[in-house]
C-alpha cells in the first residue's frame, strides 16, 4: 500500500534542507498526516527496535551499537543526527525510507532521550532497551533523579524482548525487580529477559554514582554488595586498552575511546550487540537466548576502532599540538573527565554555558572538585558562567589565569598562550559546538579521534 | 578520622574535602560547623554553602571545624553554626523520623540564636508541615512558623530577590512544594525574578532569629557572600563577643552575581 504522506513528507524534507531548517519539521509534517508511519515502518524490521537512554553516553554508546551490529553483517537504521526526540526519529525515517516507504534495515538503534524515549515506547513499543545511567543532569527539566528513573523503568516496561541494564547504578538495577522476568528465557507474556553490564569490584570507586559520591576520600571501601552476574564486565581499563570478561573469558582489546566512562558503555554496547546479534547471525531466529552465536572476533574489532561521537569529546591537532575537547555536563561526567585526563603537562580551559541545552542551573558546579587542578591552576575560563566557574575555583583554591565570558577572543588568547603545550578544554555542550565552530574559523582542524 | 566520633570533623561531607590549610596562620579562634544530613539531603550542591561556610571563616582568620550529622548519629555538642540542604523526596523520607527525634534541641538552639542556613528540603522541614499532594502530611519540627503544601507544579529557574539586609540575592529554584509564611517569620525578601515561596505572593524565603531558610540553591552562598558573612559574624560574636573581619577578595563573586543577573528564568 502506498501512504502519500512518505513522498509528501520526503518533499517537506528536501525543501527544508534546501532552506537549511531544521530536521524535525519534516517529521512533524509526518506525524501530523500519517500517525502511524513511525510504528508501520519500524514493526517491518525483522531484528524489531533498539532503544539507547540514560543521562551520560547516549550518542558514543548508540554509534558503539551500529558499529558492532555493521561489523555483523546487519543493516543497521540510527538516528545519527542526534535528533533524540520522536520527531527527530521520524523526519531519521524519511531520509531513508524509499518513496513507497520501505526500510531497508535488519534492525533500528536509537538514541532517545529519557523524557522523548517514553512518548516514543508508548507508539512503538521496542524489542530490545539499553539503560545506562541515572545522574544528575538537566534536573531543571526533569525534575528530580528518581523521577528520571521511573521514565527509564517505563521504557523497560514497554520492551518486549531483551532489557539490559547498568548493574552498577543502583537506580538502574533496580528497575529489574519492576519486570517480571525469567533471566534464561522469555517466556510469553513474562516480561522481557534482564542482562547486565557491569564493572569489576576493582572499579567501583572511580564510578561514583550520585549516592556513593558521597563516600568520604581515604575511607575503607566498603565492600560491594552482591550483584546479580552480568553479561558483559569491565574488568581493567589501560591508556589504550581495556579487558573485558564474557562467556567465562578474558579479552583485551585496543580503544582508541578515551575516558572509563566511554570504556564502560562500551560494555554496555557490547552486552546489547551480542544479544541482538546472536539472533541475528543465526539467521531466520535459529539462536537460542543466552547462546550469543555472534562473532566475537569482529566485535572485538570493530569495538577497538569506535572512536567518541562528534561533540562528545575529541582529540583535534591544533597548531601542531593535541588539543583535546571534553564534555562535561554533569558533576558525575565532570568528575570522571578529572580522573580520566590528568592535569600535569597540559594547559587547560574550562567552557561553562547555561544555555537551555546546558542546563540553566549552575548548582552542579558545587558537587564537583577540582583539587586534581589545583598544582596546574586553570588558564582561561569562558562561557556564560565563566566566574561562576571563577569563584567555583577560587574556594577550592585553585588559581585562575584569565577570566573572558567571550568564546571567541578567550579560545584565541588560550591557543596562543598555550607555550608549546598540549591543550585540553573541559566543555558544556554548547560551548563545545561554539568551540568547534571558532576552531574552524582559525585554524585547520585535523580530527584525531 | 573516626568516623563515629561526634567531636572529629569526619568525612567532610561525602567526598568532598576542604582544600589544605596555607599557613598556620594564628587563628583568632574556632567555629563548629554542622551540616545536616549531608548524606540525603545534598542535592543542588547543598556543598557549596559549608566550603563558602568554611572557606570564608579561614579568609576572615578563624578556623573552620566543619562536622556532619546523619540519621542515626550522636548529635554534637557545641555547634555554632548549622547548615542544610535539600533533597528528593526519597531523602526527605529517609530523614523525616531522625529529625522529629531532634526537635528539641535544633528547636533549643534556633530559639538561643544559633545562626542556621536552610534551604529547600529543610526549610520546609523546619516548619510546620509538608502536605502533600494525596493529602498526607508530612510533620516538620516547628522551628518556622511556616506550611508547605505539595502541587503538580515545579518552579524551576533562576531568581533574584530583593532583601531588606542583604541587598540583591542570586539564585536557583527547583521545587514543587509551595511554602506560605505565618506571622512568626518574616520574608528573606520579594522576588525580583522567578517565583520563591510559592506562585502567588512574590515572597521568598524565611527570617527568623538567626536563621535564614530560603528555597534558592545554586549555590546560595557563594553568590551572596553578604548573607555568608552575616552567618559567621552572628556565629562568631555568640562565641567570642566580637567579630574582627578579613579581607576576602570578592571581585569574582561580584562579576559572576553581574552576569547571573543577567541570565534568563
Ligand atoms: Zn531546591
Amino acid at each position: 500500500m502506498l501512504y502519500i504522506s512518505v513522498p509528501l513528507g520526503k518533499l517537506v524534507r528536501r525543501v527544508s534542507r534546501l532552506r537549511g531548517g531544521g530536521s524535525a519539521l519534516p517529521g512533524l509534517v509526518v506525524e501530523k498526516i500519517d500517525p502511524g508511519f513511525m510504528r508501520r515502518t519500524l514493526s517491518t524490521l525483522p531484528l524489531g527496535v533498539a532503544v539507547v537512554s540514560g543521562t551520560n553516553g547516549k550518542t558514543t554508546t548508540t554509534k558503539m551499537v551500529v558499529e558492532l551490529l555493521e561489523s555483523q553483517g546487519l543493516k543497521v537504521f540510527t538516528n545519527r543526527t542526534g535528533s533524540n526526540f520522536t520527531r527527530g526519529v521520524a523526519a531519521a525515517l524519511l531520509g531513508e525510507v524509499d518513496w513507497r516507504g520501505r526500510l531497508d534495515a535488519d534492525v533500528a538503534v536509537l538514541e532517545l532521550d529519557e523524557a522523548h524515549a517514553v512518548h516514543f515506547v508508548n507508539q512503538v513499543p521496542p524489542r530490545y532497551c539499553l539503560l545506562l545511567n541515572v545522574l544528575r543532569d538537566q534536573l531543571d527539566r526533569f525534575g528530580e533523579i528518581d523521577k528520571t528513573a521511573e521514565l527509564l523503568q517505563h521504557i523497560a516496561a514497554k520492551t518486549t524482548g531483551t532489557v539490559v541494564l547498568n548493574r552498577e547504578d543502583p537506580r538502574v538495577a533496580r528497575i529489574a525487580d519492576t519486570l517480571k522476568t525469567d533471566t534464561v528465557t522469555t517466556v510469553p507474556g513474562g516480561g522481557p529477559d534482564v542482562r547486565y553490564f557491569g564493572l569489576d569490584d576493582s572499579l567501583l570507586s572511580t564510578f561514583p554514582n550520585d549516592d556513593e559520591m558521597r563516600a568520604a576520600p581515604g575511607s575503607p571501601v566498603p565492600p560491594a554488595p552482591p550483584r546479580p552476574p552480568a553479561d558483559v564486565v569491565l574488568r581493567r581499563v589501560g591508556a589504550d586498552d581495556a579487558d573485558f570478561e564474557y562467556d567465562g573469558a578474558m579479552v583485551t582489546t585496543g580503544m582508541k575511546l578515551r575516558g572509563v566512562y566511554n570504556i564502560f558503555n562500551a560494555a554496555a554496547a557490547l552486552t546489547l550487540a551480542r544479544v541482538i546479534a546472536a539472533r541475528g547471525t543465526a539467521g531466520q531466529g535459529l539462536a537460542s537466548e543466552g547462546k550469543p552465536a555472534a562473532d566475537s572476533a569482529g566485535l572485538l574489532k570493530a569495538l577497538a576502532n569506535v572512536a567518541p561521537a562528534f561533540g562528545r569529546g575529541e582529540s583535534l591537532v591544533v597548531d601542531g599540538l593535541p588539543l583535546e575537547l571534553v564534555l562535561v555536563k554533569n558533576p558525575s561526567g565532570f568528575r570522571l573527565g578529572l580522573k580520566s585526563f590528568p592535569a600535569a603537562g597540559y594547559a587547560t580551559m574550562v567552557a561553562i554555558n547555561d544555555n537551555y541545552a546546558d542546563g540553566r542551573d549552575m548548582s552542579w558546579l558545587w558537587d564537583v572538585e577540582f583539587d586534581t587542578l589545583r598544582d596546574g591552576g586553570v588558564d582561561q575560563l569562558t562561557g556564560s558562567r565563566a566566574y561562576d566557574m571563577a569563584l567555583r575555583l577560587q574556594y577550592d583554591d585553585v588559581a585562575v589565569g584569565a577570566v573572558d565570558p567571550e568564546i571567541a577572543p578567550a579560545l584565541a588568547a588560550f591557543i596562543r598562550g598555550g607555550q608549546g603545550k598540549p591543550k585540553r578544554i573541559f566543555c558544556t555542550y554548547t560551548a563545545m559546538l561554539a568551540i568547534r565552530r571558532e576552531l574552524s574559523k582559525i585554524t585547520t582542524v585535523e580530527v584525531v579521534s | 578520622m573516626t568516623p563515629d566520633s561526634p567531636d572529629t570533623p569526619h568525612g567532610l561531607s561525602f567526598g568532598h574535602e576542604l582544600p589544605p590549610e596555607d599557613s598556620a596562620a594564628p587563628g583568632k579562634g574556632t567555629i563548629r560547623v554542622l551540616q545536616l544530613y549531608p548524606r540525603d539531603m545534598n542535592i543542588y550542591g547543598d556543598w557549596g554553602n559549608a566550603l563558602v561556610l568554611a572557606q570564608r571563616l579561614r579568609w576572615h582568620g578563624y578556623t573552620p571545624e566543619l562536622l556532619e550529622y546523619n540519621v542515626g548519629d550522636d548529635f554534637p555538642a557545641n555547634i555554632d553554626l548549622v547548615v542544610g540542604g535539600g533533597g528528593q523526596d526519597s531523602g526527605q523520607l529517609v530523614i523525616q523520623d531522625d529529625l522529629l527525634s531532634r526537635e528539641t534541641t535544633l528547636k533549643a538552639m534556633a530559639e538561643d540564636g544559633t545562626p542556621m542556613l536552610v534551604i529547600c528540603g529543610l526549610y520546609q522541614l523546619f516548619g510546620k508541615f509538608f502536605k502533600t499532594r494525596t493529602g498526607s502530611v508530612i510533620p516538620g519540627i516547628g522551628v518556622l512558623d511556616v506550611e508547605t503544601h505539595g502541587t503538580d507544579e515545579r518552579l524551576i529557574g533562576n531568581v533574584a530577590v530583593s532583601s531588606p539586609e542583604f541587598g540583591t540575592v542570586l539564585g536557583y529554584e527547583n521545587h514543587s512544594g509551595q511554602t506560605t509564611l505565618g506571622p512568626g517569620v518574616a520574608p528573606l525578601g520579594t522576588t525580583a525574578k522567578g517565583t520563591g515561596n510559592n506562585s502567588s505572593d512574590g515572597q521568598e524565603g524565611a527570617r527568623y532569629r538567626n536563621i535564614v531558610a530560603s528555597y534558592l540553591h545554586g549555590s546560595l552562598l557563594p553568590k551572596n557572600p553578604a548573607v555568608a558573612d552575616f552567618l559567621i559574624k552572628t556565629a562568631v560574636e555568640r562565641k567570642y563577643g566580637s567579630f574582627t573581619p578579613g579581607t576576602p577578595d570578592d571581585s569574582y563573586a561580584v562579576l559572576a552575581r553581574e552576569h547571573a543577573a543577567r541570565r534568563p528564568r
